[in-house]
């Protein structure tokens, strides 16, 4: 039993190291950290990777982005999981707001969203001026398209185009209409493999790599406007959020500074997200 | 991680970010076999070894948890370690502690039963040497143990496998944020959405390289203590 005593106890040895080991990788987390649940289309199309760091500088705050659809997030903020949340629809936002998640929505910035198709056009609506117009043709030719499902930002602003363009989705949704239930790019993915018609927010897009056949079919309608909003989550329902620091990041975001750093944010010398915090109506 | 950089390149240059990435992976999926291997090799013994009402059904159950669907794993995690769940104020969530967690709920049933399964088997041969020498029962299984160790190394190789390869889990309860979370499943899935499938794939073939790295490690040192013992 000797070899089984030595064994037992290189086992106690092991077992201290292991937790000493995964104590110590969780122990490294900052303190000056707060965690926003915000959107795959501000993680996909980079703004995240160039601006956190940036926070971080002016700030000494870390950031550590949820990157979810924006149903998905408002949830993640809703059971406490996030001290700020970061999102792009506004119709959800004030609802947040007015339900006591949070106490003050922020504007922050806008894109806006860009109508994607095959080169090959089989809905024949490149270069159409009306969003609405493109999305009846669509339907009427019964051309393939991707929709995200998901709760997101950008699937809730389909839906308001289809409800728009007088198409009741949920009766016209047939082998043309593929709800993939994922994020933006994903859906992009499932686009280019399948030369489909998928709406995107212009960062996403910009940003994507895989665009095969694809190219812009429909931009430019006012319709296609795409606001994000910021909200500190509600310290009286939830304790453990750090309304200083989540305060903090959000006053930076809305600050001059914060603004302008957003706007130098370009991806192939294109400019991603317009800072409109300013704006009272957006 | 920069941007158009491909997988290779990063291996090649050392780039930081990838190595905190593999080091964190393999810190997480270490560690959740670990403390899979401290509950399920003593479970799957205890299961091998006694005779109770009920046992057949719960060793059907135990197999078919074998191919616990990570995502649910990884969901159920999240509802306990959420602050609104009953473990919220750990502040567990979004942290690789959580990932600990999440792959040791997914990797424990695999060590039970496939070490239930070798414990049984070996037992059926060792029968009646163990019960004419009339040892305990906690001998017994020590001895036992001790006996199918390098049997037992394969079922954590194959916990370590499970714990490596997915992503569902992970993803849920650690939240992907990078340079604290992120892991290489959850970046080949993160680049497969940003599009970047050459990036995405050269990870992927790291994340297999290292997995066949440290299966040989285990397979030689199996033969090292093998002709060690004799």
């Amino acid at each position: 039993m000797k070899t089984f005593r030595n064994f037992s106890r290189h086992l106690i040895a092991l077992t201290l190291g292991a937790m000493v080991l995964t104590v110590a990788s969780c122990a490294a987390k900052n303190d000056k950290s707060i965690v926003v649940a915000s959107t795959t289309s501000t993680q996909d199309s980079g703004l995240f990777d160039y601006l956190l760091p940036i926070v971080k500088e002016r700030t000494g705050i870390t950031v550590e982005v949820i990157a979810q659809g924006t149903g998905q997030a408002l949830d993640t903020a809703r059971r406490g999981d996030a001290d700020v949340v970061f999102v792009h629809a506004r119709s959800e936002e004030l609802k947040f707001v007015a339900a006591g998640e949070s106490l003050k929505r922020y504007p922050v910035m806008y894109n806006d969203f860009v109508l994607i198709g095959p080169k090959s056009d089989p809905a024949g609506i490149a270069g159409m001026k009306k969003v609405e117009r493109a999305l009846q043709a669509i339907k009427e030719k019964g051309a393939t398209f991707i929709s995200r499902g998901d709760r997101s930002g950008t699937h809730i602003a389909e839906l308001n185009l289809w409800k728009s363009a007088g198409i009741d989705i949920d009766q016209a949704k047939g082998p043309w209409y593929q709800s993939i239930g994922q994020g933006m790019g994903a859906a992009l993915n499932t686009a280019s493999a399948s030369n489909a018609y998928v709406l995107s927010d212009r960062g996403t897009w910009i940003h994507f790599k895989n665009k095969g056949e694809l190219q812009i079919v429909v931009q430019g309608d006012a319709r296609l406007f795409n606001q994000y909003g910021v909200m500190l989550v509600n310290p009286e329902k939830h304790s453990n959020v750090k309304k200083i620091l989540g305060q903090e990041f959000i006053d930076y975001l809305i600050s001059p500074a914060g603004q302008a750093d957003i706007a130098r944010y370009k991806v192939e010398d294109q400019q991603l997200f317009y800072p409109n915090a300013n704006d009272p109506n957006a | 991680m920069p941007e158009n950089a491909s997988a290779l390149h990063l291996v090649l240059t050392g780039d930081p970010a990838l190595f905190a990435i593999v080091r964190l992976s393999l810190i997480v999926s270490i560690s959740a076999t670990f403390f899979a291997a401290l509950i399920g090799v003593p479970l799957g013994s205890l299961i091998a070894l006694t005779r109770f009402r009920g046992r057949e059904p719960v060793i059907v159950v135990l197999n078919a948890l074998m191919g616990l669907p990570p995502v649910v794993a990884g969901l159920a995690v999240y509802l306990m370690l959420s602050r609104s769940g009953p473990l919220g104020s750990w502040g567990l969530l979004f942290t690789p502690l959580a990932m600990v967690v999440a792959q040791t709920v997914l990797v424990t049933p695999i060590i039970a039963a496939l070490t239930r399964q070798t414990i049984e088997d070996l037992w059926l041969e060792y029968r009646d040497e163990l019960t004419a020498m009339n040892v305990g029962p906690l001998r017994r299984v020590r001895t036992l143990i001790w006996d199918a160790r390098f049997s037992l190394l394969t079922a954590l190789l194959a916990g370590f496998g499970r714990a490596a390869a997915e992503v569902g889990a992970i993803i849920i309860v650690g939240g992907n944020i990078q340079g604290f979370t992120r892991t290489m499943t959850t970046t080949i899935a993160l680049e497969t959405s940003k599009g970047n499938l050459p990036l995405a794939i050269g990870l992927g073939i790291v994340l297999i390289t290292i997995v066949v790295l440290i299966s040989a490690l285990a397979w030689g040192a199996r033969r090292a203590a093998e002709r060690f013992s004799g």
